[in-house]
């Protein structure tokens, strides 16, 4: 997957694809899949609200880097900053909440993820409400000099960051902790048997998840030089992210790429594709609700949801679990 | 008697909120009372969509997010019959006539409707691990909305003529929003807040009394106590579960039409505002629990009506999430609910 990535970072200007541009957006969404993938993947936890912990990174990204507060740390020590913060605020959430019942426990994600959205909204003396932060400065490195409207280095950029965290991933899996998360996920009960603890461990998972989704939101943020406004962080995103994980299959870091490429696939590269080649044919106009191609994401995301539960609930690249004394 | 103990504990709050509002001038007290009105009328219609939760999640501990979106499309429903039987015009005795018509209506298709999405999504999947049913039922609450938002699409005058699918559409006023109040009471109970209560409360009678002392009411009871015993017991299982589809998507049908005519205004994402506080207030009366759906959603209601009143508007939302995540932190069996353990 990523090997095919790197060579389509190669390819891309020689072949004429311009695919780099939508590509950057399949690169965050798969490391907000990961974030997701490490508590919904691997312990078991179904998490609604990823979008919030996107936000919080996005917004702590903003209030450490823009010009209009008194930090302007700099892009690389705001990557650091919006990891911790992501981090911090999946231990809030999780302290309080994660004796719950799955999906009591989906269901307060939900609400975190609905109250987090508010507050940014609401607070606008600290987030400037509906108009977000901005200006947010781009990334800058000795050769390239400073990222600007070329897409590649941003390309490269997120390419690098994401093949940093699919290593972390791997390594957390077979870790001590990740051991832990999949043996609270298969059967709680017999996990604290041999002694593991289970509220540590999912919090762990939580903070850790919540630390990638906020690194995605930061990236997000960085890219478009502005959060956005709070309602872009929104339940879509949440399931969006949840789509990822299922599509390609839970607890499967392979599946998570695959994943975010179909999704984000379908959503920004097929999907106004296949909208514009409607209004060309004249089948609808674009003034109909049918005609743009945002009016149909939500019957995607949905059906994507229900037909995989009914057809492969363990999605197109299942995880597969290494028996007993195996392992590599 | 326990339900009895928790609405004492309750008492002392209410009172407190009263004697808050009577050391203020008159006119908080005036303020205060109008809040409660609405805050109840409001509370009642999320009370008939909490059942619906409730009911199901009872019965296949399903938390059906679709529920929401189900009473979405059930207002798009009645306001394409209203449409087309032009019942803006309507009014007097006629109004009353479209109200009990939209009424049978909405809640026949939403009946049809919920029954079918059991069968086809959730029946397929009843030994299949609860998490994949949640997973399946946001899905489904997916689909729900976008077909609220084509629907809002259709080239019909009440749809502002096609144009702005997912513009919220204006419902007509078939009841009037004139206060029965004398002046001097300073408080609107106006013909909408009647027809909220009269359409409500028959409803909950009805239903109080089909759980209790029907053949179904008994096979729904056994059914959320023990399915397999049930089965054992010679009851369809299936059947009874379709049946709590059946009946919950009605009383969801009737909320989408009175929600409607009090608000006169519906949009294609009412859905998830309106399902999250009711499934808020079927887990804070204590999931399961019909008289806990109805205490939830009166509570909710008042909630959401003090907070728009005393706090700000744009809190209302965080609030009731707040209750939410608190109901469940400290309290997740409700305040009328069984004690739930997980089961292992």
């Amino acid at each position: 997957m990523l090997a095919g990535a790197v060579l389509l970072g190669l390819l891309d200007r020689p072949l004429g694809l311009n695919l780099l541009d939508p590509m950057r957006g399949v690169l965050v969404f798969a490391l907000l899949g990961l974030g997701l993938n490490v508590v919904t993947g691997f312990t078991g936890l179904l998490h609604l609200g990823m979008a919030a912990f996107m936000a919080i990174g996005a917004y702590a990204f903003a209030i450490s880097t823009c010009d209009i507060y008194p930090f302007q740390i700099g892009f690389w020590p705001a990557l650091g900053v919006t990891a911790v913060a992501g981090a911090l605020a999946g231990f809030l959430l999780g302290a309080p909440t994660l004796g719950l019942r799955g999906d009591y426990l989906a269901i307060v994600t939900l609400g975190f993820g609905e109250i987090v959205q508010d507050v940014m909204k609401n607070l606008d003396a600290i987030t400037k409400g509906t108009q977000g932060i901005n200006p947010l400065p781009a990334p800058s490195l000795p050769v390239v000099g400073e990222f600007g409207t070329d897409e590649r280095p941003w390309y490269w950029l997120f390419l690098a960051l994401l093949v940093l965290a699919v290593k972390l991933c791997r390594n957390l899996e077979r870790s001590r902790t990740g051991r832990a998360w999949l043996a609270v996920r298969e059967d709680q009960l017999a996990a604290s048997c041999m002694g593991i603890t289970p509220i540590p461990v999912k919090m762990y998972a939580f903070a850790t998840g919540a630390a990638l989704a906020a690194l995605a939101g930061g990236l997000w943020a960085s890219l478009y030089q502005s959060t956005g406004e709070p309602g872009n962080y929104d339940f879509q995103i949440s399931i969006l992210a949840l789509c990822i994980v299922i599509v390609g299959g839970m607890g499967s870091i392979d599946g998570v790429l695959v994943g975010a490429l179909t999704m984000i696939g379908v959503a920004n590269i097929a999907l106004p594709k296949l909208a514009s080649w409607l209004q060309a044919q004249g089948i609808v106009n674009p003034s109909n609700v049918l005609g743009s191609p945002n009016n149909w994401k939500y019957l995607v995301f949905g059906v994507v949801l229900m037909v995989m539960m009914r057809v492969r609930p363990d999605g197109l690249l299942p995880a597969r679990l290494e028996r007993a004394g195996g392992g590599s | 008697m326990r339900a009895i103990q928790h609405l004492s504990a309750l008492a002392p709050l209410a009172l407190a909120a009263f004697a808050h509002a009577d050391a203020g001038s008159d006119a908080g007290a005036g303020v205060l009372g109008q809040q409660l009105v609405t805050g109840l009328s409001n509370g009642m219609i999320i009370a008939l969509i909490a059942i619906g939760y409730t009911m199901v999640y009872g019965i296949i501990e399903l938390i059906n997010f679709a529920h929401g979106d189900l009473c979405t499309l059930g207002s798009f429903m009645a306001l394409t019959v209203a449409g087309a039987l032009g019942m803006e015009m309507w009014s007097g005795v006629g109004g009353l006539t479209g109200v009990i018509l939209l009424l049978v209506t909405a809640a026949t298709f939403c009946a049809a409707l919920n029954w079918s999405i059991d069968r086809a999504v959730y029946r397929p999947l009843r030994s299949a691990p609860k998490l994949t049913l949640l997973v399946s039922a946001i899905g489904c609450s997916f689909v729900l909305v976008n077909l609220s938002l084509f629907w809002g699409g259709l080239p019909m005058q009440v749809f502002g003529g096609g144009v702005a699918a997912a513009a919220p559409k204006d419902f007509p006023a078939l009841v009037s929003d004139n206060s029965l109040l004398p002046d001097a009471w300073r408080l609107n109970f106006t013909s909408s807040d009647l027809m909220v209560w009269s359409v409500t409360l028959p409803l909950m009678v009805a239903l109080t009394v089909l759980v209790r002392s029907t053949r179904l009411g008994k096979a729904m009871r056994a059914v959320a106590q023990n399915p397999t015993a049930a089965s054992l017991m010679g009851i369809n299982v299936d059947r009874v579960i379709g049946a709590t589809f059946v009946i919950g998507g009605a009383l969801g049908g009737f909320a989408s039409v009175i929600y409607a005519l009090y608000n006169n205004t519906i949009s294609f994402q009412m859905g998830y505002r309106t399902g999250m506080d009711a499934f808020t207030a079927a887990v804070l009366g204590g999931i399961g629990s019909m008289p806990g759906a109805v205490v939830g959603g009166l509570l909710i209601g008042v909630a959401r009506a003090l907070s728009d009143g005393y706090i700000e508007a744009r809190w209302t939302n965080s609030v009731v999430f707040a209750i939410l995540i608190a109901t469940l932190v400290f309290r997740p069996s409700g305040l009328l609910g069984a004690k739930l353990r997980d089961k292992v």
